[in-house]
């Protein structure tokens, strides 16, 4: 059975399609690895024999982990908060959608941070996931649930959200692929909402391929989300084992001279290029003035959309209710019981942001701010094909460790932030392992790579062609066993 | 207290009578089961997102048109964020700083603007209910949740609570004949509120205003804004001051109560709405909206009054009341009978003023005086073949019982008698009648012919024309 | 940076019951961020479009066409207080 549990997705669909595995048997092992779950990965799994639709298409027999912010009709569906404890939607998000029509079938719902707030995984309301590297160390997040199932061998692949980083900093804390795509490639209907503007579904998976594919099935423009486009053309890998010919720019303040990156990070970060150089890859350092501003401007502005999305959660059509005699008391109390302290946290951020006669300063400031990021984006771009950077500043942190200190813990993003302000699409692949600064268990580091909107064929070539030469082949320890 | 003059604008709601909701597919419902019409958008489930019916925007777009509004070239939505358990979301998807239409005019009333936005839920009052312990319930219904809304502001125009009346009047008559609302203010598919304040006369500053709602009919309008502007002109003359507040109209006893302030909820934190994109309509979409637009008053009253030579005073009416607008144009229609100008005359004069006397809402439209037989009756005096009085005759019964004008003239023997030997004995009889007057005539006092002619009249029972009589009374008299 | 009394009237609006010691701590939190946010203030971007969307469209629309609503009892499932077919809320008025 561990065998099988190695597989990648797409080898496993190829098996299936070949009869050579029967996926009940394929679903039931990783049902039952996903049933020992000693990372509190999951917070829903799938009954035995769970109901499946199509057994047709392009994925037809992978399970399939989905972040806990999907909606999927009358089952369990949280956004990792109190405050949805029991709710069961009465419909289905449109990715989720996707997945089944072409043949996947639903595994279970993985564990996050509250409305995908956090890059720790340690704001969940349902506890902290673990990473399956050290189950001391936070997976990331917020889809740290998602990357810790599929990183521990708990499902061969899952779906998160990113909003400033949430698919690609888990998955590079837990050393599997994680991709955001362009903003509006894949419907975000019965997502559930942090910042409009800025969330976008990708997949978390074992390598490229699994990723490509994945993507290939959940984008599209979807009639139920205005922001929908789709990728024109769909998803393409052309298989190219060399990256001659491309341009790839290290923006000199989100790597060179960024602040906070671990030494260990860098090293990885710095024989990456050196590898992109070796398969005929162009490499120069670039400038992307503002992004340093990036962490700002998402601070204010995430903030800002969050507190008029969780402004429904007030105990009147479902959800938990805390019993009041007046109607104010009813919702104060229902969201003070319901929300984290994180998720207050940023309501309040951006409902100051929002008041009056603060709006222009902070909200006006930082659509300003991100304006000026997406033409430096623009700028780099005329230049180079891709921008890379290391995809974390650190490794997997310990637990506990920046809980107190929400700026800090915010600092976490301070690579992968920019993107999702300029709407481009990013890959985070892994890299190599490095000890944490000030020495421990070697760990893995993600490897960025942006590029323009609607780019997603060429970053998943470009990132195959790396993939190969860095022939990352390390698995936790504990799955390994 | 004199010396204060009233200053009203208007914030009109128009409910849109699309099929669908105005961001999702549920349909619009009245007086069904509660929350039938429904679904995870609607009620805000989390994750859903909301797409703008397109029929909304050609009938925000055809609104704009009417009212000669500019549409915008660009307009988005934002969200108005307020908690309160009619607004599922806690914030409503309404246009702010780029609405779809800008600056326009309504019968001499400049519109601010118009823009689309959502309609709350119903929340009814239960009252004292056993199960939360001390404190009344109330209930939400989400069927009316996200029904489409044209908000429509004026600017602070309106001078009198008639005249506040009257437009809004207007305003529910030109919508009406653009077939994009039912504009029923007792059922709530149009709903006016009123923002008053008094200033000195002549003064270029606005006082401080209050906010009037739930006045759920014109007479009400009329009498809230009424109501409202003593209250105002008693605090200053009492040396207070006019607080800013929303005051809610009782129908009951025409009392106007301040609403508790929704507490905290002036600060609606208006952000643009990311789950949705801008708004440029098209040339596709201003064109459809156009389609069988009716003409606005202002240019219908111009050209009553240049192309068809119709008195200033006629062509407003006709122009501002669209129902007499329509009845004109029809009567015009009609194959032969009076001229434009004379028509006008009777519709707006006496068809009107009968109408009212039958009863103040009766639509011209639906009463038996055909618009065929009015412009006929309008022909008939107007070649003298009967005389005024005869004509005001004949409009009677055509509103009492309908046909046709020429045949009631016939019947009822309302012919005009001129020229002929009838006309010249009722002159002579009535010259010996009156043999005083008669005197003074010859002696050159022209005033004094009032008595004859009325004696003329009389006996003619109306059916004589008033200029031939004169004529005929001053050459019997040696003074023709 | 932020004062308790702004915090106070944040949460307000917010509809956020926080305790003595979560309004403290909030306090404290907020102005530690804000500062840091506050660095985008020093940025010259006059003249600057704010972002609207990064996808540029427009004009999204839908038919007006019906959709199946849900059946009421399916509306009503996770209402945490239905009655009489409505969701039951303390009255605005008590
Ligand atoms: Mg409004
Ligand atoms: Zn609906």
């Amino acid at each position: 059975m561990g065998e099988l549990l190695e597989l990648t997705a797409s080898e496993a669909i190829e098996r299936i399609r070949k009869r050579e595995l029967s996926d009940d048997e394929y679903f039931e092992a990783y049902r039952e690895a996903a049933a020992g779950d000693p990372l509190n990965a999951y917070l829903w799994l799938a009954p035995e024999n769970h109901e499946q639709g199509n057994r047709e298409g392009p994925l037809a027999g992978a399970p399939v982990a989905v972040k806990d912010i999907f909606c999927t009709e009358g089952v369990l569906t949280t956004a990792g908060s109190r405050i949805l404890e029991g709710y069961r939607p009465p419909y289905t998000a449109t990715a989720v959608r996707r997945l089944s029509g072409q043949g996947a079938r639903l595994l279970g719902k993985t564990n996050m941070d509250e409305f995908a707030m956090g890059s720790s995984n340690e704001n969940s309301g349902y506890g902290a996931v673990l990473n399956p590297w050290d189950p001391g160390r936070v997976p990331g997040g917020s889809s740290g649930g998602s990357a810790a199932a599929v990183a521990g061998q708990m499902a061969p692949w899952a779906i998160g959200t990113d909003t400033g980083g949430s698919i690609r900093q888990p998955a590079a804390l837990c050393g599997i692929v994680g991709m955001k795509p362009t903003y509006g490639a894949v419907s975000r209907y019965g997502m559930i909402a942090f910042a409009s503007s800025l969330d976008q579904c990708g997949p978390l998976t074992r390598d490229v391929t699994d990723a490509a594919l994945l993507l290939s099935a959940l984008e599209g423009r979807d009639p139920h989300d205005s922001t929908s486009v789709g990728i024109e053309g769909g998803i393409k890998l052309s298989g190219r084992e060399d990256l001659k010919g491309l341009r790839f720019g290290i923006p000199r303040e989100l790597a060179v001279d960024a602040e906070g990156i671990e030494a260990g990070v860098q090293e990885v970060f710095d024989r990456t290029v050196a590898l992109i150089e070796g398969l005929g890859g162009e490499v120069d350092e670039c400038e992307l003035p503002h992004s340093p501003h990036g962490i700002s401007a998402y601070y204010v502005l995430a903030p800002a959309e969050a507190s008029a999305n969780l402004a429904r959660y007030d105990g009147v059509r479902y959800g938990i209710r805390e019993p009041s005699e007046d109607l104010v008391g009813m919702y104060e109390r229902t969201r003070a019981e319901g929300f984290g302290d994180e998720v207050k946290r940023r309501i309040m951020l951006g409902t100051y942001a929002l008041s009056s006669g603060f709006y222009d300063a902070y909200y006006g400031q930082a659509q300003r701010v991100r304006t000026r990021i997406a033409e430096d984006f623009d700028a780099a771009f005329e230049r180079f094909d891709f921008v890379i950077t290391p995809t974390s500043p650190s490794v997997a942190f310990e637990l506990g460790a920046r809980t107190d200190d929400p700026l800090a813990m915010y600092m976490s993003d301070y690579c992968t932030v920019p993107m999702p302000l300029a709407g481009i699409p990013a890959i985070s692949i892994p890299a190599g392992l490095a000890e944490p600064d000030g020495g421990g268990p070697e760990l893995p580091v993600g490897f960025q790579i942006a590029g323009p909107a609607f780019s997603e064929s060429g970053i998943l070539d470009a990132a195959y062609a790396l993939e190969r030469a860095i022939g990352f082949d390390a698995v936790p320890e504990r799955v390994s066993r | 207290m004199s010396g204060l003059e009233a200053v009203i604008g208007l914030e009109i709601h128009v409910q849109l009578a699309t099929r669908t909701k105005m961001f999702c597919g549920c349909e619009l419902s009245f007086g069904d089961h509660a929350n039938v019409h429904t679904c995870p958008i609607c009620l805000a489930h989390p994750g859903t997102l909301p797409v703008t019916n397109e029929r909304a925007v050609i009938y925000g777009l055809r609104i704009a048109a009417a009212l000669g509004c500019e549409v915008a070239p660009r307009s988005i939505f934002h969200r108005k964020n307020y908690f309160y358990p009619d607004s599922p979301k806690a914030y409503q998807i309404s246009q702010y700083d780029f609405p779809l239409a800008g600056p326009g005019e309504l019968g001499g009333i400049r519109v601010h603007r118009a823009h689309l936005e959502e309609d709350a839920a119903k929340l009814i009052h239960v009252g004292e209910s056993g199960r939360i312990h001390g404190s009344g319930a109330s209930l939400v219904d989400f069927n009316r949740g996200g029904t489409p809304l044209v908000e429509i502001v004026t600017e602070p125009d309106l001078r009198s609570a008639a005249e506040a009346r009257e437009w809004a009047q207007l305003l529910r008559a030109t919508l009406r004949q653009l077939d994009v609302s039912n504009v029923n203010m007792e059922e709530g598919s149009l709903r006016v509120d009123a923002n008053v304040s008094v200033r000195p006369e002549g003064s270029g500053e606005l006082g401080t205003k209050s906010e009037l709602k739930n006045m759920n009919s014109f007479r009400f309008l009329e009498r809230g804004i009424e109501a409202e502007l003593e209250r105002q002109r008693e605090l200053i003359a009492a040396g207070e001051e006019v607080q800013q507040e929303t005051l809610h109209f009782d129908p009951s006893d025409g009392s106007l109560t301040p609403l508790r302030s929704k507490e905290y909820s002036h600060d609606y934190r208006y952000f643009p709405e990311p789950d949705l994109v801008p708004m440029v309509p098209t040339e596709e979409m201003l064109e459809e909206a156009r389609r069988d637009l009716p003409e606005p008053p202002a240019a219908r009253r111009e050209r009553y009054v240049s192309e068809l030579g119709v008195s200033e005073g006629a062509a407003a009416t006709l122009a501002f009341e669209p129902a007499y607008g329509e009845y004109f144009e029809r009567a015009m229609g009609a194959p032969g009978g009076g001229s434009a100008a004379a028509t006008a005359i009777w519709v707006t004069g006496e068809l009107v003023g009968s109408l009212r006397q039958a009863d103040a809402e009766e639509e011209p439209l639906a009463s038996k005086a055909t618009p065929e037989a009015v412009r006929a009756l309008a022909g008939l005096v107007e070649e003298k073949k009967i005389s005024n009085g005869a004509g005001k005759q004949v409009l009677a019964a055509l509103v009492a019982e309908g046909g046709d004008p020429a045949a009631i003239v016939e019947r009822d023997g309302l012919g005009q008698i001129s020229g002929s030997g009838e006309l010249e004995a009722i002159v002579d009889r009535a010259i010996e009648a009156e043999p005083e007057a008669a005197d003074e005539v010859r002696k050159g006092n022209p005033k004094a012919i009032g008595r004859i002619v009325g004696a003329v009249m009389k006996e003619s029972k109306g059916r004589a024309d008033g200029d031939g009589v004169q004529k005929l009374i001053l050459e019997r008299l040696g003074q023709g | 940076m932020i004062e308790k009394g702004q915090v106070v009237h944040v949460a307000r609006l917010a509809r956020l019951e926080l305790s003595e010691q979560e309004l403290e701590r909030m306090a404290r939190e907020l102005s530690g961020i804000l500062e840091h946010v506050d660095k985008l203030s020093e940025l010259d971007l006059e003249g600057v479009e704010p972002t609207l969307h990064v996808v540029a469209l427009q004009n999204v629309l839908r038919p007006d066409e019906p959709h199946a609503s849900l059946p009421p009892e399916k509306a009503l499932e996770s209402a945490p207080d239905p009655a009489e077919g409505a969701f039951r809320v303390p009255s605005p008025q008590a």
